[in-house]
């Protein structure tokens, strides 16, 4: 898991890493606490295209449906199946193993800091 | 990422919209347990402790404790208050013996349901009946109304009195072991029926050899909302934390958890058990939502809503359902239901059930679709999702 300070983050309440070019993409542990338990995660294919803001994926808990947004422009590099076979990855390591996607991006928006983040969700 | 569920979007102040933001007497042991919380009717209570489906496994196979002391007691007291709730609500409640309990309803003069409750006949001329937090003072207000006809009186007594349930398989196991809690009758005590009991906190060094602990008051129902076995305790708000307690602690060898209302609302759901506000409301016929077993139009005598109900729902009303379908995609409140290429209906509470693990909801469609086996299509977010019409409930417990 990758220290949470060490990462961007967007309003809706995701992570970024970045390494290079690519985006690595998942939920925040204050997200996913605020979800609940979740019990299915639908993410976008290999190799499509994804623009800054759209959704391309959705994560349901037993009580709600939260949306996965691309916080890049760029093309899916690769998708975490191991979170599509056990959603619940997402609830016990939100920042490790629960990723959910990686995009190779063309140009990096303007991301929340940690610090930022952490103000936005009061914590 | 953003969250379709209102009642956990972030940054809503609780209570903001009506008022201060209401706490259960419960509410520190909960924030010492690390619970999450939820408004609901204006009350922050507990929407889960750990994990949702934990809470609700252990309501399945071993046993949940809930606190739902946002629930509304109103009491009516005084001779004629059996012949006041024959008028008032749609059952016969005169009907029903000292200590049993009976599911009603609070129909509205149009027929429509003000709110589904349960009367406890807790003596020859009393009645405590408990309501939904968010219709407490619809039903008070309607009580006090309809009563005032009758040598009655209507108490509203929900600050007063504290609600803990104990749900599950081994909840009777537990119950009879608490210290100091003494209920004489309740081995022998029978589904929807109640008895008295007493629970005096067991001594702690710092007041030994005192004065012994005061003997408090518990009502004692083996009613519940999750489709298992179980009890409810009404019992002080002042004495409530640390009966809580000492189930939790009494309980833990057996695998009791505490269960947030996140558990009680899937548990409730797989056991076909209607919501106000989703399955039920003022637009809702009794006959619509299949509780037509709960008016009775045998009874002598008006009562209110009777003339609207007896004219019948009107041919081609929409009725509940039960639909179950395939893969993890739920349905849920609000999504439509369509026949073929024609929307029939829509789903009022839908989720992955965590007991059967494949998709259900409860929905209201067309009287042509509703049969059962009928094959329908729920849109979920704009993919068609092929259902099927089940009988309710989803899931029963054996017994």
């Amino acid at each position: 898991m990758t220290e949470p300070s060490a990462l961007k983050y967007t309003k809706e309440h995701e992570w970024v890493l970045v390494d290079g070019e690519v985006a690595t993409v998942g939920i925040t542990a204050y997200a996913a606490e605020k979800l609940g338990d979740v019990v299915f995660v639908d993410l976008p294919s290999v190799g499509a295209t994804v623009a800054e803001g759209r959704v391309v994926g959705e994560i349901e808990s037993t009580k709600s449906v939260g949306e996965l947004f691309a916080p890049v422009n760029g093309t899916v590099a690769e998708v975490n199946d191991a979170v599509v076979a056990a959603p619940e990855l997402v609830n016990s390591d939100p920042f490790g193993e629960g990723w959910l996607i990686k995009v190779a991006f063309t140009e990096l928006p303007e991301l929340l800091s940690f610090d930022e983040y952490s103000a936005l969700v009061g914590e | 990422m953003t969250d379709s569920s209102d009642s956990s979007a972030p940054g809503s102040a609780p209570g903001s919209a009506a008022g201060p933001a209401r706490y259960s007497p419960l509410h520190q042991a909960h924030v010492a347990a690390g619970a999450s919380f939820t408004d609901f009717a204006g009350w922050q209570m507990p929407v889960r402790y750990s994990s949702d489906l934990a809470e609700h496994h252990a309501v399945r196979t071993a046993a949940g404790l809930f606190d739902l002391s946002h629930m509304a007691e109103i009491v009516v007291l005084g001779p004629e208050a059996a012949d006041a709730l024959d008028y008032a609500l749609a059952g016969k409640i005169s009907a029903v013996a000292v200590g049993q309990a009976k599911y009603s309803l609070l129909l509205g003069r149009e027929g429509g349901i003000v709110d589904d409750l349960v009367a406890y006949r807790t003596g020859e001329d009393r009645f405590l009946v408990v309501a939904n937090a968010s219709n407490r003072a619809a039903v008070a207000e309607q009580l006090l109304e309809r009563c005032s006809l009758f040598d009655c009186q209507v108490f509203d007594e929900s600050d007063d009195i504290a609600l803990i349930a104990i749900q599950g398989p081994k909840s009777f196991e537990i119950l009879s072991q608490v210290p100091g809690v003494d209920i004489p009758a309740l081995e022998a005590l029978k589904y929807y029926w109640s008895t008295p009991g007493t629970f005096r906190p067991v001594s702690t060094d710092a007041d030994r050899g005192e004065s012994e602990p005061a003997r408090h008051e518990l009502l004692v129902a083996r009613t519940g909302y999750t489709g298992e076995d179980g009890f409810e305790l009404y019992v002080a708000p002042d004495v409530a934390p640390v009966l809580w307690d000492a189930l939790l602690e009494t309980g833990a060898g057996s695998g009791l958890v505490p269960a947030g209302l996140a558990s009680r609302d899937t548990l409730r759901l797989e056991a076909g058990m209607p919501l106000y506000g989703h399955e039920l409301g003022l637009a809702t016929s009794p006959f619509q939502a299949g509780l037509g077993r709960v008016v009775n139009l045998k009874k002598e005598g008006d009562f209110v809503g009777r003339e609207a109900v007896e004219s019948g729902a009107s041919e081609g009303a929409r009725v509940l359902v039960g639909l179950v379908s395939e893969g993890k995609r739920a349905g849920r409140a609000g999504y439509e239901v369509y026949d073929g290429e024609t929307v029939v209906g829509a789903i009022t509470s839908g989720a992955l059930s965590p007991t059967l693990g494949y998709p259900i909801a409860m929905a209201y469609v067309d009287a042509a679709s509703a049969s059962d086996g009928a094959n329908l299509l729920i849109d979920v977010r704009g993919t068609r999702v092929p259902a099927s019409v089940v009988p309710l409930p989803f899931y029963k417990r054996e017994t």
